[in-house]
């Protein structure tokens, strides 16, 4: 990348913008993390271990929702071979992998005292830990060559490869069977989980939802300034 | 198209055959790791027959892998890949048929092999001919699959590794069906619903992989 001429326009919105939203991103979380974890209903049956589930379902939604906007950066970088997009796609994949990690541990500290195992070889936790290693191969991939465009484009390439995974992991608990449950916050006939507990998992899913969008705003903005450097260096 | 196809097809046979080692190569990898087996876990009858379809699958599944590098590699380092990318046809259809010749001569010999090493792992007969059919609908998804991983590492350092990453996590559908369709005949339940499941797997991966192959392709030869 002999050329690199940073985004002015996204970097100035960007830095006008990320105050605001990490001050909103910490007022939501905390207003969350307290309503979730001290004035929300303890569960009839779970007791206090229910709280888990305000953590996990947001980190689990946001592994899916950071790959579909990995799979649509690499679109876009493939197809328009905009640079900013190759920087997008590399800014989202460890953040996919973190949450996508957090909802697998997460999941398997409430299965202890739930299902009686951390682990059960159920159809979703398995896509689940499929998407994991997509994430991990998509990393290991992208950074894997001596030329970075060239990581860039076969990084997008398997990106897209993965997606069939997605509606995988989605319809995994209605196709199969098994101890998982099934949807149960968005589906026909709205959502089957009383409004004690809809508010605060709501509130806790935006928040984790805003956590992402600044992070990749950071993150992206630390892409372009090493992007801005190689080609400095690359210059002289 | 057709003419191009067969000529990609009877050349990379050709190459194949007379290298020769490479797909025995294969053939041994696959004979002597699932021999393991008994040692690792005890030549018990019933836990071998337990585990005999699942160890026959995985060990194909990495045997298959370990000689995905043959595919594209040696046509990438001495340029006739690029010939071929500019040949008058698809770069999808030339693909696709080195994914076959690649099929012909490395999963063929494992399916040859699979049943006698069956006999040895106490499988029960009900399951040979599931697993012979089940093998030859499942191993073509796992050569196309692999083709657009090792299309994509080409030129990558420690290609061979990376490329193991890529693609394990995509061979999991076929390996669960491979293997539940052979289980299933053992115990005696229907297997038509596994089989036709491996059947559209491979009819979606044979329409879907080529074209990411050649994409995979064009951008590592730019």
């Amino acid at each position: 990348m002999l050329t690199f001429s940073p985004p002015a326009r996204f970097l100035a919105f960007t830095r006008r913008l990320l105050p605001w939203l990490g001050a909103l991103t910490g007022l939501v979380l905390l207003v969350g993390l307290v309503w979730s974890l001290a004035y929300s209903p303890p569960d009839y049956q779970q007791k206090d271990s229910v709280r888990i589930m305000y953590v996990h379902v947001p980190s689990a939604y946001l592994g899916l929702f950071a790959y579909m906007v990995m799979a649509a950066a690499s679109a876009v970088a493939l197809i328009w071979k905009k640079p900013l997009a190759d920087i997008t796609a590399r800014a989202t994949a460890p953040l996919g992998a973190a949450f996508t990690f957090l909802c697998l541990a997460t999941g398997s500290l409430w299965g202890k005292p739930m299902w009686g195992t951390w682990w059960v070889w159920d159809a979703r936790l398995t896509s689940m830990l499929v998407l994991l290693f997509l994430y991990l191969g998509y990393m290991a991939l992208a950074n894997a060559f001596d030329d970075r465009t060239r990581g860039d484009r076969a990084a997008a390439v398997l990106c897209l490869v993965g997606v069939v995974n997605i509606p995988i992991i989605k319809f995994s608990v209605d196709w199969w069977n098994t101890l998982h449950q099934p949807a149960s916050v968005i589906k026909p006939g709205g959502p089957a989980v009383d409004p004690s507990i809809l508010g605060p998992l709501l509130t806790m899913i935006l928040g984790f939802q805003l956590l992402f969008i600044t992070l990749v705003l950071i993150r992206m903005q630390s892409g372009i300034a090493a992007a801005q450097i190689r080609a400095l260096s690359q210059r002289t | 198209m057709i003419a191009v196809f067969l000529t990609v097809l009877g050349r990379d046979i050709r190459l194949a055959v007379r290298q020769g080692t490479d797909s025995l190569m294969v053939v041994a990898f696959f004979v002597v790791t699932v021999v393991l087996f008994p040692f690792g876990v005890g030549p018990e009858s019933a836990v071998l027959e337990r585990i005999s379809a699942g160890v026959l699958w995985v060990t194909a599944l990495l045997a298959s892998m370990l000689s995905l590098d043959r595919l594209f590699q040696q046509d990438y380092e001495d340029g006739s890949l690029d010939h071929l990318t500019r040949a008058p046809a698809p770069l999808a259809g030339i693909v696709a048929a080195k994914v076959a010749a690649h099929w012909l001569t490395t999963a063929l010999p494992l399916i040859a092999a699979a049943p006698l090493l069956a006999i040895l792992l106490h499988m029960r007969p009900e399951g040979f001919a599931v697993l012979v059919v089940a093998m030859v609908l499942g191993t073509p998804t796992l050569s196309l699959i692999g083709a657009v991983g090792a299309a994509l590492v080409l030129g990558a350092r420690r290609g061979g590794v990376l490329v193991a990453l890529l693609i394990l996590p995509l061979y999991v559908p076929v390996l669960i069906f491979g293997v539940s369709a052979v289980d299933a005949a053992v115990m005696g339940f229907a297997y038509t619903a596994q089989i036709k499941i491996l059947a559209a797997l491979l009819m979606a991966s044979l329409v879907l992989c080529p074209l990411a192959t050649s994409l995979a392709l064009r951008q590592a030869l730019e």
